[in-house]
């Protein structure tokens, strides 16, 4: 309707076009900037509630809690007096994402290259949906797996283990435990690697795949072999992305409530014994505590939950450190 | 230390797309060759097939035969790896492995032929001294190769491709990324090159062409699609002054291309 008026003299027209799409462009820049500005605040304000619910809801419980609350190993926060503390949780938490790491990670980026590098293109590309596929198997099943099929297939090999490599502190088997039961940290980590492959495969992959190929080239024309191509050209390139891969896999092993809750057999001990059966996490603690504790328990439970906040932001900000500095050194010689 | 490359009826496929089409031409050791045509006419492509390198993207193939000093590179008893440590080769962008130092980026390539460590650091001095970088970067070989410009990058390229000693040096455009007094900087370093190596060159600029190579190489294509075909290989003073062929005196007085 408005077009007619404003072609009426070709002068209003050459004006009144430019400042009329302006101010239509000043509008749309207006609108995203102050969106995406809400969205990040939206992100930040979401974490200060965690933060703030968990430290408001605790603070009852570590008031009452006869013993120290970061050093005590034992859990018993209905007792009379209450007597408990994350030590043996927190340390089992950290174990087990520990070993799941140290499991998947050489398995995920030897996927990644492998699936980059290896294979043609097409096929790399639909290896890599399969392997997708296994980020959406909700972690109840990889649970139900581990308990009802690791756990027994592993039972004679962690004996095995602790026979012949019981020398190694990690190995350890003192009390002859894992003749019987293998609802050990060790499973826990090989079904937590399970469950993280995925997630660090497919991060690695699409960094990779984001490798300038004049690197490769690069490396192909001085004689390198595949391998030698991928150490020189793909690896150095594309290490803080896997760092950050790594973290998402990190987060989620430390996090993992259900898997860990159905596979390992809950004790509160504090020891590198992989094999033997027991210790606890804080995640698992909590979902197999919770329903059954009363109103001291569950506000220590959310306690220990700060503690796995606190312990998963440490991390990531600890690696978000390392990459900092590695990134920068690199920066810094445009400087 | 150079070798004679003979090119026996090569074609290079993309798929089923055939990009070079049946060439057959030889490059006499110790001279400087520039292969020229227009954009899309498959010269990079050839020459990315005298070290293998065309058959790294996916789907990419060679038939026919390059001959070094007489051996089939494609024969099924040549490791792909000596092939390129024999034929080195500079890009069309400086591409000097970003997280490495200035040492280790021209020590690349000795490492993974085995080079003895303690014998890396005068290597690497004597290949920094050929490309003119030696007295721009001896304070800071340890420093990031990133951190130089692009001039310097590419003679970094070019120092890491020689440092291993080839016997062939392929250039894939090495100027069309710089500005024009790094561009002098490298034509002059060709010029030294071709005393020790093998120098086959592909460009786009003509006068370039005309001013390092002893021979020249036009190559074009009949229409969009069509695979690029050898139309002229001559003395470079010759093919720029008297060209045989119609479509070479077309293409270097600027009527097409």
């Amino acid at each position: 309707m408005k077009s007619p008026m404003r072609v009426g003299t070709r002068e209003t027209h050459d004006r009144a076009t430019p400042r009329a799409q302006t101010r239509r462009r000043a509008i749309g820049d207006v609108l995203f900037e102050r969106s995406v500005w809400l969205a990040a605040c939206a992100v930040l304000a979401l974490l200060i509630a965690v933060a703030a619910f968990l430290v408001w809801r605790s603070i009852p419980a570590i008031r009452q809690d006869s013993a120290n609350f970061l050093t005590t190993r034992t859990w018993l926060p209905d007792d009379t007096p209450p007597v408990f503390g994350v030590a043996a949780i927190a340390f089992g938490t950290a174990l087990s994402a520990t070993v799941a790491l140290v499991l998947a990670v050489p398995v995920a980026i030897g996927s990644a290259i492998f699936v980059t590098q290896y294979v043609p293109p097409r096929v790399g590309v639909w290896l890599g949906y399969c392997l997708d596929l296994l980020a959406a198997v909700p972690s109840v099943v990889y649970g139900l797996w581990g308990m009802l099929w690791l756990v027994p297939a592993m039972t004679p090999i962690q004996h095995g283990l602790a026979t012949t490599l019981g020398f190694l502190p990690f190995f350890a088997d003192p009390q002859g435990l894992t003749r019987q039961a293998s609802r050990s940290i060790f499973v826990v980590g090989i079904v937590l690697a399970a469950m993280i492959i995925p997630i660090i495969a497919a991060v690695t992959r699409e960094v990779i795949r984001q490798v300038d190929p004049g690197l490769r080239e690069a490396a192909w024309a001085l004689g390198a072999t595949r391998w030698e191509m991928v150490r020189i050209a793909i690896l150095p390139a594309s290490k803080l992305g896997i760092a950050g891969a790594v973290l998402l896999g990190l987060g989620r092993a430390l996090g993992e409530t259900i898997a860990v809750a159905l596979v390992l057999g809950t004790s509160f001990a504090v020891d590198f014994h992989l094999l033997v059966f027991g210790k606890n996490t804080i995640a698992a603690n909590i979902a197999t505590q919770f329903a059954e504790a009363g109103s001291l328990g569950r506000s220590a439970l959310i306690a220990s939950g700060l503690v796995l906040f606190a312990m998963t932001m440490l991390t990531t900000l600890l690696a978000r450190a390392i990459i900092y500095r590695s990134g920068s050194r690199e920066r810094s010689a445009f400087a | 230390m150079s070798r004679r490359i003979e090119l026996h009826d090569l074609s290079c496929y993309y798929g089923n797309r055939k990009v070079v089409d049946r060439i057959t031409m030889t490059i006499e050791p110790k001279s400087v060759t520039a292969i020229i045509g227009p954009s899309g006419c498959g010269k990079s492509t050839l020459l990315r097939a005298i070290n293998r390198l065309h058959e790294t993207l996916p789907g990419a193939r060679v038939e026919g035969r390059v001959l070094l000093d007489g051996d089939n590179i494609y024969d099924r008893s040549i490791d792909v790896v000596d092939v390129r440590r024999i034929v080195g080769m500079v890009f069309q962008r400086p591409n000097p492995f970003p997280t490495m130092s200035i040492h280790d980026n021209v020590a690349a390539g000795l490492k993974l032929a085995g080079v003895r460590r303690r014998d890396l650091d005068d290597i690497v001095e004597k290949a920094l001294i050929a490309v003119h970088l030696w007295n721009e970067v001896k304070d800071r070989l340890r420093r990031p190769a990133s951190a130089l410009s692009g001039g310097q990058q590419q003679r970094l390229c070019i120092a890491r491709a020689i440092a291993v000693q080839p016997e062939v040096l392929l250039m894939d455009e090495p100027c069309s990324a710089l500005d024009p007094i790094s561009t002098l900087a490298i034509e002059d370093l060709i010029a030294e090159l071709k005393n020790d190596f093998t120098v086959v060159i592909v460009t786009h600029n003509m006068q370039q062409a005309a001013r390092v190579s002893d021979m020249t190489a036009f190559v074009t294509v009949d229409g969009p699609g069509h695979p690029g075909r050898l139309v002229e290989y001559a003395d470079t003073k010759t093919l720029f002054s008297v060209p045989a062929d119609k479509r070479t005196e077309d293409y270097i007085t600027g009527r097409v291309g």
